[in-house]
């Protein structure tokens, strides 16, 4: 609120710019306005649900596979979650994947380990934030770029995790977390990773939607001068994204040190790019400016029940590959013309 | 992990793998499965007496794997154990481009033998041939050239034979059950050697025509794609008697999974002999009853054939004035009447 001459210019870029979709969903009562895109994204999911019923009737609408799906949906879903509000404020974070191996090292060495379940916990989380924290200063503070800042992170985080275990697996052995992940952790049927997961979505969208933290990140990504303008601290805006980036990553690779009972440096592999392409396929802008945490996690389940589908139906690993680039492309395709017709 | 020989060298390898692998076994029995620390094998190949002093180069690729991790501790370990032998090794890379610039290096600082274990064989033939033309020998570890003029020695693993072994000991335990179902989860599939692996499973499984395979699904050799293939496979066969995983690694996650799923009605065999799976052997108490090994200790014989080359001796306990051109290592059955005899190999 320093530039009292602001207002004209804030009134007209920031709303006007990108963030201009969802300025009505702000004014609705509810903000429940299904989105057009999330509409065709859950149309390509019953098209997916169809093709596993039809394929494979038995196996595929088994409880005990929804229960999969949406377990295997949960580490790279909350990851997600965190890509999300980042490329919503216009940047990209590259060093998900190896924060996640990172911090799943860091939490399974032996020292922790003595310490139980908060102790696992504890580090994981604690590692996930300090790489956030060094990213967002590094871009926030130190003025790089998001893309070089993250890809510095990407190197030096993997070769810590590396040196940390030494190409080796380290099994844990604390009950407490390993219990979490057997079937009679299960809440009312419901896996306890599958329930982070929701947490970590519902807490997501009220932050993104309801918050004057949403508003601001969507209005950064829009315009960061603007939003400057406009009295925002776009700077601590942004090391607060990558903060929350990091605690995503903290806590997706204690789910992972939950699902695979170890910790290992080759973990979180390609993360950052499976959870770039859920995000963008749910509808956020890569340039910035527009974010929706339904997409994104429709965009996961896409990605996760096509995986699915393939493992039941036995198809070979490249054949796998090949469909599963036809499909991105189907679904932006389908999307961008649903897109086109709704707002027309 | 290796890429077996260009199929011309096959036959001719497979045709004096028995004799290679049994003169070895029983020339040098003393030599195999030893105890002492990681490195498992401590008795030297060639004879113990400090000759000449021989400088070797090593480059390999990124140890970023228990198995890879196990062959640099072998090498260190083994080249430690001879005075006159310096070891110089390079970074570990898996781009080819910078792995060729290591060798390269190596070449320029004119080490006296080269042992090489290429992240792609056919990739680095050409750096190989630098190396052999500049008038460095190179022993070829593992993952093997595309011409027998990029190497003086190849010493590797039995991809194919760690599948045939394995397909046929499920074949032995299933072979009085009518209309037995097999799983398998295989390695990555962009290597070469997962499908050497996967025609040997096969090929063994012909023996059964009882047994069928009925699925297969491909994983990273990660802990966490073992865990997350598994499952899937899991919830796709809801009935099956016997698994065959390639990679003790990712054996660690489909343990996981097995467990989480609360499946106990099949029997599982595992691939390369890491420790944690003989552990699992040993005590019993879960579905996995073998694994086919695919020894590290490898890489330590690799030192001591490079240092007999450096000196110009043949192989102690064969008659041969030179060590042999090619050796084809073993894929012994690791299962719990035998386990404590290959403990001490096992890697972590």
């Amino acid at each position: 609120m320093t530039q009292p001459a602001s207002p004209a210019k804030h009134d007209a870029p920031i709303p006007a710019a990108k963030p201009a979709p969802d300025k009505g969903s702000w004014q609705r009562p509810l903000g429940l306005r299904p989105d057009v895109r999330n509409l065709s994204l859950l149309g390509v999911l019953a098209v997916l649900i169809a093709v596993g019923g039809i394929t494979k009737p038995d196996e595929f609408l088994a409880t005990s596979n929804l229960q999969l799906v949406l377990t295997q949906a949960s580490i790279i879903g909350v990851v997600t979650v965190g890509m999300t509000f980042v490329i919503t404020s216009g940047g990209i974070d590259l060093s998900v994947g190896a924060i996640v191996a990172l911090a799943s090292v860091w939490a399974t060495t032996l020292a922790t380990q003595e310490y139980g379940f908060a102790g696992i916990l504890f580090t994981a989380v604690i590692v996930g934030l300090g790489c956030g924290l060094v990213n967002g200063l590094l871009i926030a503070y130190g003025g790089m770029v998001p893309f070089i800042a993250t890809l510095a992170m990407l190197a030096s985080a993997r070769g810590l995790a590396l040196q940390i275990t030494d190409g080796k697996t380290q099994m844990v052995t604390v009950n407490s977390v390993l219990d979490l992940g057997i079937k009679d952790a299960y809440i009312l049927g419901i896996p306890p990773l599958v329930l982070v997961f929701a947490a970590v979505t519902v807490v997501g969208w009220l932050l993104l939607n309801r918050t004057t933290f949403g508003r601001r990140t969507v209005a950064v990504g829009g315009n960061a001068e603007a939003a400057r303008l406009a009295g925002i601290d776009v700077r601590r805006q942004r090391l607060y994204l990558y903060l929350l980036s990091g605690l995503c990553c903290g806590i997706a690779a204690f789910m992972l040190i939950v699902l695979a009972g170890s910790g290992q440096n080759t973990n979180g592999n390609l993360y950052e790019l499976d959870a770039i392409a859920a995000a963008i396929i749910g509808g956020t802008l890569l340039s910035g400016g527009r974010g929706t945490i339904v997409g994104s996690v429709l965009g996961v389940l896409v990605f996760t029940t096509i995986t699915n589908i393939f493992a039941l139906n036995n198809l070979e690993s490249a054949v796998q590959q090949i469909a599963k680039g036809a499909i991105i492309v189907a679904a932006v395709l389908v999307q961008h013309r649903t897109l086109r017709g709704g707002e027309a | 992990m290796p890429e077996i020989p260009a199929t011309s060298r096959r036959g001719l390898l497979f045709g004096t793998a028995a004799v290679s692998a049994g003169a070895l076994l029983t020339a040098c029995t003393s030599n195999e499965p030893k105890k002492t620390e990681t490195a498992g094998n401590n008795v030297p190949a060639a004879d113990d007496k400090p000759g000449k002093a021989v400088t070797i180069g090593f480059a390999g690729p990124q140890a970023d794997h228990g198995w890879l991790n196990a062959i640099n501790e072998n090498a260190k370990s083994r080249a430690k154990k001879y005075s006159e032998v310096t070891l110089e090794i390079t970074e570990g890379s898996n781009d080819t481009a910078a792995q060729i610039g290591q060798v390269q290096t190596l070449i320029n600082k004119k080490v006296d033998v080269l042992v090489i274990l290429p992240a792609d064989g056919k990739a680095l033939t050409q750096v190989g041939l630098q190396a052999m033309k500049a008038g460095i020998p190179v022993i070829n570890l593992d993952r093997i050239f595309a011409s027998p003029q990029a190497y003086r020695c190849w010493i590797g693993g039995d991809n194919y034979g760690m599948g045939l072994n394995a397909g046929n000991y499920i074949g032995e335990q299933l072979k009085d059950k009518p209309n037995a179902k097999v799983i398998e989860l295989a390695g990555l599939d962009n290597l070469e050697l997962t499908k050497q692996r996967t025609q040997g499973f096969d090929d063994a499984l012909k023996n059964y025509p009882n047994i069928k395979k009925v699925a297969r699904q491909a994983a990273d050799f990660t802990v966490e794609s073992g865990q997350a293939k598994m499952a899937q496979l899991l919830q796709a066969q809801s009935q099956f008697d016997a698994l065959w995983n390639h990679d003790d690694d990712q054996g660690v996650g489909a343990l996981r999974a097995i467990a989480q799923a609360g499946r106990k009605d099949f029997l599982m065999v595992g691939g390369a002999g890491a420790k944690s799976a003989m552990d699992a052997i040993k005590a019993d108490n879960s579905v996995l009853k073998a694994t086919v090994l695919y020894p590290p200790t490898m890489a330590a014989s690799a030192i001591d054939l490079a240092r007999a080359l450096g000196q110009a001796k043949g192989v102690a306990g064969m008659s041969e004035l030179e060590i042999p051109a090619s050796i084809t290592l073993y894929s012994a059955v690791v299962t719990k009447d035998n386990v404590a005899q290959y403990l001490p190999t096992g890697f972590s």
